[in-house]
């Protein structure tokens, strides 16, 4: 019924080391996924804002991303897992993680997600008032599926950006691939190989995710009429 | 005696210290084609594009059917703007639709034309325009002529009573140039269609149009039917303009 790893922690004893490296990759994975999503919520709201009609609006998302671009992740992090807890706001330490890379890496995604709309040419906004689409069908019909395409490379970066910055979250005892280990290392002193084992993992998990954006990137020259198949 | 369409009251335009329309009073008949002539920087295009509401004047006022286009708030604004579409000199087709989408969007999406209807109508302009045949194809695969005429119907197809051309052939070289001023003839022989153009294609304007109007520095210096303001111009400026626009051909 129960593996073996469930056994021996059930016992006290030490889980087996792979388990432990395995363990700290689904943390990573998640921390990444997770990160992801939210850094593309905050990236588009911001970005979309940044190019609102209203002052205020714009305002926000301008500070935001002057904010958390000029703010080390590891101090928004320390922030969120350290200090909020002493002004009465508990949070997880695993979704403190996430909200502190998503907050970074969504700054730089606002900016990218801003100037992708400001590049698609006036004549475009020009000829959808001339058929008169109101403001919002205009960005959501005509300007955001160009925009996309010339997204997709700098958010592949930034995705690959993000996953590196989840290893900061070890520092806070959230034990994702990097406290996984160090944890092995100190347990069996082959430093050099541990270090080897994480450099694989990560460049893994990279590669995996820039395959899948350049997938996605395809896909989206598709959409927006830049690709055709003739 | 028709009453005036399109007006324009002391409508006044500049940029930083350059005037771009000064006091400027003109009216449109309905279904009355108007060809605008004169140098760049004369004013002519800013007139297309504040009827487009694509830009504001600095005073004055503007009335379309009879509704205040300028001033006016939001809402106004988007009523009166519906019945007026503009075709510009990039086409400016949307690259992210096809042919067909390009046509039907925004009738389905803004008249809340049923899609069959829209689809139906955008079949019957496209032979209009001579590309029924490119119906699935994207704007990058067309030339400029074929963009410039799926713009065309792009434009008809929201029943506009009044079709704006802002030099819809400037971009294209003379061959795709003639091919989309023939679609144009037969639009404006087949629909009663108030037309204002900004063009330098004399030939069309004395073709398609019932009056030119010349501008000079934000103001229009003579007016009158083309084979007068064409062949035996009065103004001094219009004789030196029209020299030079032929010596171009």
């Amino acid at each position: 019924m129960f593996g073996a790893a469930a056994m021996t922690t059930m016992l006290g004893l030490p889980i087996p080391l792979w388990q432990r490296l395995a363990d700290g990759l689904a943390v990573t994975l998640q921390l990444t996924v997770f990160g992801a999503l939210l850094a593309a919520v905050f990236a588009f709201l911001a970005g979309f804002a940044r190019i609102s009609r209203l002052r205020l609006v714009r305002g926000i998302a301008f500070g935001y991303t002057e904010a958390f671009r000029g703010l080390p992740a590891l101090v928004v992090l320390f922030w969120l897992v350290f200090a909020l807890p002493s002004l009465g706001w508990q949070l997880d330490p695993l979704a403190a993680s996430v909200i502190a890379v998503a907050l970074n890496i969504g700054a730089y995604g606002a900016e990218v997600v801003r100037s992708a709309l400001a590049a698609i040419p006036p004549g475009q906004w020009d000829a959808a008032t001339a058929v008169n689409l109101s403001r919002g069908q205009t960005l959501r019909m005509v300007i955001l599926p160009q925009a996309v395409v010339t997204m997709i490379p700098s958010l592949s970066n930034l995705l690959i950006e993000l996953l590196k910055a989840t290893a900061l979250v070890s520092l806070v005892y959230v034990q994702d691939l990097t406290f996984q280990g160090q944890i092995v290392r100190a347990a069996t002193g082959k430093t050099a190989a541990v270090f080897l084992g994480l450099l694989l993992g990560y460049g893994l998990i990279a590669l995996v995710l820039s395959g899948l954006m350049r997938a996605l990137e395809h896909a989206a020259g598709k959409w927006a009429g830049r690709v055709v198949n003739s | 005696m028709t009453e005036d369409f399109i007006t324009f009251r002391n409508v006044s335009k500049r940029f930083g210290k350059n005037v771009v329309l000064d006091d400027l009073c003109f009216s449109v008949r309905e279904r009355q084609r108007i060809t605008l002539i004169g140098p760049s920087g004369s004013g002519k295009t800013t007139i297309l594009r504040m009827l487009m509401t694509l830009m504001r004047p600095d005073s004055g006022l503007i009335t379309v059917g009879g509704d205040q286009l300028f001033p006016a708030d939001e809402q106004q604004v988007a009523r009166v703007r519906r019945r007026m579409t503009m075709v510009f000199q990039q086409y400016n087709l949307f690259p992210n639709m096809n042919v067909l989408r390009n046509i039907t969007m925004a009738p389905m999406k803004v008249l809340g034309v049923p899609e069959d209807e829209a689809v139906d109508r955008a079949r019957k302009l496209l032979e209009l325009v001579g590309l029924t045949a490119k119906l699935s194809h994207y704007p990058s695969q067309l030339s400029g002529g074929q963009q410039q005429r799926v713009a065309i119907a792009r434009a008809l197809a929201m029943q506009p009573d009044v079709l704006l051309l802002d030099e819809v052939t400037a971009a294209l070289d003379p061959e795709l140039a003639a091919e989309v001023l023939d679609v144009l003839r037969d639009v404006a022989d087949s629909l009663d269609v108030t037309m204002l153009c900004v063009t330098h294609a004399m030939r069309f304007a004395r073709d398609i149009s019932d009056q030119v109007l010349m501008f000079c520095t934000g103001k229009i210096i003579e007016s009158g039917p083309p084979e007068q303001i064409l062949e035996a111009p009065q103004h001094e400026r219009t004789q030196r303009f029209l020299r030079s626009v032929l010596e171009e051909v």
